[in-house]
């Protein structure tokens, strides 16, 4: 393909091979053990129970949301769904994990294989997914509130997350892009994420090698732990590859680690805190049962299952006869998707796509805003869209009038009828307005009847000028072709 | 009428709900008794102010539905009582005080039973003879410089010397019918999932299980009836129907079939223990039992086993003892560092000793050839009772390979303390239920104990076989009171 | 297999347990002999056995999505060797 992303030394090339582990926290309203909420942005330490705390004696009783959302994402991610899965503890010390050890899913996860299809500017590529597992986040650490300690807050400590493991199927930081925007988009539209970044509910640890290009052998790889950004991890990637191709021109060995992005210096590091723990001591948690459910189960959920983003494009590319573009665009995002039927559901459909992703994305661009929060509705959107289609408003106005909706969400129909904006039709009255220009500019005219041609566009400025901007474009054309004569 | 603390449970009940005793009254004497009995170092905490006035508030508005209507009870330090302190006889629990209650307490107290006290045992319930406790060791009434057994030890001493009209303790390897067995008293340990782990500081998660010490087989059955619950709380807990142990205890055991299985017949065993399994079988006989000659193949193989198994559970279960969110820590100069000083300073010579075998097993490299490994002879063992069980309705054999030893005997040779549990470990294994009852004394006084394995949720069935049992026994112990101080 | 003081000194680590030589040697000599017994599990073949983790043959029982659990900061504080009200406090973490 000749968009690869390769890294150059002397025309020496590498391939950099990419894998992501993403954690995705599950949406539920209480956390995967215990039944302590799972809201984000409380006080320190309110939504901690004696079970997240690691109290003695305490034992953890399993969330059936969750598993149930982990079921439905691994349907998303057309996996193999695990009718018998084991939580086994993976045992390290650490000042946010108070258990001593996570409750996590090893030899056998509730998900297995399975794939994602990317949309890249050359095309489609499908990336393999490992596996889908279950496991409890840690707390938080905070270290830079007391100078001399590090503070603990528990509150994350055993909301569910889903550990997405990709296989090394990824080659560039844009693929990356790519993957992470689409699983975010998938469990959007199964609401098992809600993917916001800035609240940690997603991250990846991210995995990565080089080779040079043409050899089947993977390299060593390092693993950029906890990565909360679709901007760091590609950051992260470029450093950390151009970081192993040095070494390996300078003919050193990638010793295989775990490495921190440091956002501020833009590079990675080894991770400190990880350097003797290595052994996890995996063992099934005796106080948990096997995770066992039916076939049936299994078949109920996918009844569950809205219709997914590449359904959606499918749909909309043979429907509405949209380019798989477009298409895409609209099919990224489930509010922008369901936004867009819901403009469509009486308007056009050209029109609504094209002033969807035009206008409307430039304005919540502009404002930042999600298109939940769009300042301008789907109904009034397509009453406007009906007000061009039906030639009440030019394309022009209709510009105008979208700016004066955005201001507290305004119908159109009022605002056109409250300026005046209503597109001037009527062939008698443009008559008259164009006579009233020809008179005026007779000099013009005569240049014009003499062969210059190009000043036909001149007229129908003075006319849309004289108008006030309302006259029907083409009704002028029209006109002043006959008059001009 | 006799001495109050001569009574037993159900002979207690039976007097309050008559009037005849009041719960103050009760808890007096045993509070008394405790009080003069410190000698046996059986109370890690004692809550005898809290408990005479929860005695006078039943006194002044008594409620004789209750199954344990105003009846004092001093409880294993294992089980987390809500503002009192729980240590599990650990340094790295000091001064924790939960703020809830386990539930099988919890179940105690709903029936109207009253905490006396928090009762010694071995640090985290590792070890079988009470003295590897943080508090120092327990002496056993039965004789000076004896070992009450453990790791329920505190308890097993203070329901022999009759601190308690009965007690709990918990059962890992043999925790409740080892200390039984050395104390002549009557020790359950219930099926795995009878009695819910919910509270009870953890020590290997898939055999720890609760049950009922006490002075008889019919207070066991008591007891028993009030401690076990399903508990949505607890994963593992089983939701079956539980019966009135103590209301359908029945001495009719006629047919039953009971098995010996050749196995326990271990290398050097003494001839009164061999003697006691033969009064056992003949006892048996008397009541129109069937003795039938069995077979567990795997037994020897169980003691190595659990000795994988349980540090495995262990090492991990321990994790949570850092010195972050209670107990006891250590100042350190980094995190490491703090972890590393608080649990060396934290946990005694054999807990340690047992983090370490179960790292060691679990640790990369090992895993297979012990964990796994374990976990596969545990299937094996188990089925070696699924298959007797077709065959039999209960196995009958020693609770231990002697009576009780001398404090400081074992305590230099691990190997040689684990080999006490033998014939108690491979039930905690199995999940299965085991009764230890007094049986009769060694050669010098010392009381010996036969236990009786049941099914899966069959305690009625080992409750039934002892009670008749005990009856032909007729077990006496005459019990000086040398420990006590006026 | 034997033990040697590197193993144990390792294990120690993984532990987290600090200990010194006098104690390390000590142990070393415990667990040889214990493993030395356990080592008798060989005698057993075992290939085709399935492990056993758990005695309970139920099914994992399943708990709605309920918050039933409060604020209980102050509960969940109180036994923290540190005084501070809102965090648990260890000594600074360089990661």
């Amino acid at each position: 393909m000749s968009n690869d992303y390769l890294i150059d030394r002397d025309g020496k090339k590498y391939e950099v091979i990419i894998g992501l582990e993403v954690h995705a926290q599950v949406l539920s309203e209480s956390k995967l053990f215990s039944t302590s909420p799972t809201k984000f942005g409380g006080e320190p330490n309110t939504q901690v129970s004696l079970v997240d705390a690691a109290f003695p004696g305490m034992l953890p009783v399993i969330n059936e949301f969750c598993i149930k959302q982990a079921i439905k994402t691994g349907i998303g991610l057309n996996a193999k769904i695990n009718n018998k899965s084991i939580f086994d503890r993976k045992n390290y010390f650490y000042a946010d994990l108070p258990q001593g050890y996570q409750i996590s899913q090893y030899k056998d996860p509730i998900v297995g294989e399975g794939s994602v299809v990317l949309d890249l500017s050359s095309g489609s590529k499908t990336v393999g997914i490992e596996r889908l597992h279950l496991e409890q986040d840690a707390g938080k650490s905070i270290h830079d509130i007391d100078p001399k300690n590090t503070l603990v807050d528990l509150n994350r400590s055993g909301v569910a997350l889903m550990e997405i493991v990709s296989k090394p199927d990824l080659r560039s930081p844009e693929e990356v892009n790519v993957y992470i925007k689409k699983l975010r988009s998938i469990m959007r539209y199964l609401g098992t994420c809600d993917g916001n970044m800035q609240e940690g509910s997603l991250r990846a640890d991210v995995n990565v090698s080089v080779r040079k290009q043409g050899e089947d052998k993977y390299g060593t790889r390092c693993e950029i732990k906890n990565v909360n950004s679709i901007k760091f991890m590609q950051m992260a990637i470029e450093h950390e590859a151009n970081r192993q191709v040095d070494i390996l021109e300078e003919g050193g060995k990638i010793d295989q680690e775990t490495r921190l992005f440091d956002t501020k210096k833009n590079e990675t590091r080894p991770m400190r805190s990880k350097e003797d723990a290595h052994d996890y001591r995996y063992f099934p948690d005796p106080d948990l049962l096997p995770l066992e459910f039916s076939n049936d189960y299994v078949e109920s959920i996918k009844k569950e299952i809205p219709e997914l983003p590449d359904q959606k494009k499918t749909r909309f590319i043979e429907k509405f006869n949209l380019s798989p573009y477009e298409a895409n665009i609209l099919v990224s995002d489930l509010d922008t998707s369901k936004y867009f039927e819901s403009v469509i559901e009486n308007s056009d459909v050209k029109l609504s796509s094209n002033w969807i992703t035009g206008e409307l994305f430039a304005l919540l661009n502009e404002k930042n805003l999600e298109i939940t929060e769009s300042p301008i509705s789907a109904k009034n959107l397509s009453k406007l869209i009906n007000l061009i289609k039906d030639g009440t408003i030019s394309g022009k106005i209709a510009k105008t009038v979208f700016e004066m909706m955005a201001d507290g969400d305004k119908n159109p129909i009022d605002l056109v009828k409250e300026k005046g904006l209503k597109q001037q039709s009527d062939p008698k009255e443009l008559e008259k307005l164009i006579e009233k220009v020809i008179n005026e500019n007779q000099d013009k005219v005569k240049e014009y009847k003499s062969g210059k041609e190009k000043l036909f566009g001149f007229f129908v400025g003075q006319a849309m000028k004289v108008s006030g901007g309302k006259a029907n474009p083409q009704i002028v054309n029209e006109i002043l072709k006959k008059k001009l004569k | 009428m006799s001495n109050i603390i001569d009574l037993t449970l159900s002979e207690l009940v039976s007097n309050i709900k008559n009037k005849k005793i009041s719960s103050n009254e009760a808890t007096s004497a045993y509070v008394e008794r405790s009080k003069k009995s410190k000698n046996l170092n059986a109370y890690n905490e004692e809550a005898f102010d809290i408990a005479l006035k929860k005695a006078n508030d039943f006194d002044s508005k008594p409620d004789f539905n209750k199954k344990l209507p105003g009846i004092p009870i001093a409880v294993k330090d294992l089980f987390c009582t809500r503002n009192i302190k729980t240590t599990a006889s650990s340094k790295i629990l000091n001064n924790f005080i939960p703020t809830y209650e386990s539930t099988v307490t919890q179940n105690l107290w709903n029936e109207g039973s009253i905490l006396l006290g928090k009762l010694n045992c071995d640090e985290f319930a590792m070890g079988s003879s009470n003295e590897t406790s943080y508090f120092g060791n327990v002496i056993s009434p039965i004789d000076k410089d004896l070992v009450p057994g453990g790791s329920s030890g505190g308890s097993a001493s203070a329901l022999a010397a009759k601190l308690t009209p009965a007690t709990i303790g918990t059962d890992t390897g043999g925790s409740i019918r080892q200390p039984a067995s050395f104390t002549g008293t009557v020790g359950l340990k219930p099926t795995y999932g009878s009695c819910s782990r919910y509270g009870i500081v953890a020590f290997a998660s898939s055999l720890d299980q609760a049950g009922p010490m006490t002075r008889n087989v019919k207070d066991s059955a008591l007891l028993l009836e009030v401690m076990s619950s399903f508990d949505n709380k607890d994963s593992t807990s089983v939701d079956f129907k539980r019966p009135m142990y103590s209301k359908d205890l029945s001495k009719d055991i006629k047919g039953k079939k009971i098995g010996i299985p050749k196995e326990y017949r271990v290398e050097g065993m003494s001839e009164e223990i061999e003697k006691l399994w033969e009064d056992g079988k003949k006892y048996l006989k008397d009541c129109g039992a069937e003795i039938i000659d069995i077979s567990l193949p795997h037994t020897k193989f169980a003691l190595p086993t659990y000795y994988i198994v349980a540090p495995a559970e262990a090492s991990s279960n321990l994790a949570r003892y850092d010195g972050v969110k209670y107990g006891f820590r250590t100042v350190g100069d980094n995190l490491i560092d703090m972890y590393e000083k608080t649990r060396s300073a934290g946990f005694g010579d054999e807990v340690k000793r047992r983090i370490m075998i179960g790292t060691y097993v679990l640790s990369s490299g090992y895993y297979d050839a012990y964990y796994l490994k374990a976990q596969k002879v545990r299937r094996l063992i188990k089925n070696d009772f699924s298959n007797t069980f077709q065959k039999v309705d209960a196995i009958l054999t020693p609770s231990t390979p002697s009576s009780a030893f001398k404090i400081g005997e074992k305590s230099n040779d691990p190997v040689s303390m684990y080999l006490n549990d033998i014939f108690t470990v491979p039930v905690n294994l199995a999940g299965l239920p085991g009764i230890s009852i007094p049986a009769g004394l060694d050669k010098k006084g010392y009381p010996l104990g036969l236990q009786i394995i049941g099914k899966s949720f069959d305690e009625q069935n080992i409750l039934n076989i002892a009670y008749s049992m005990e009856d032909k026994i007729n077990f006496k112990f005459n019990l000086k009171e040398w420990w006590m101080n006026e | 297999m034997s033990i040697d003081l590197k193993t144990v000194k390792h294990i120690s680590k993984l532990s987290r347990i600090s200990l010194d030589d006098e104690k390390a040697k000590k142990l070393e000599t415990d667990l040889n002999s214990i493993f030395k017994w356990i080592e008798q599990l060989n005698e057993l073949e075992t290939e085709n056995i399935e492990p056993l983790s758990s005695i309970v043959e139920t099914k994992l029982r399943l708990r709605k999505d309920e918050i039933k659990s409060k604020n209980i900061r102050e509960e969940i504080l109180k036994n923290s060797p540190d005084e501070n009200k809102d965090f648990f406090v260890v000594p600074k973490v360089v990661e």
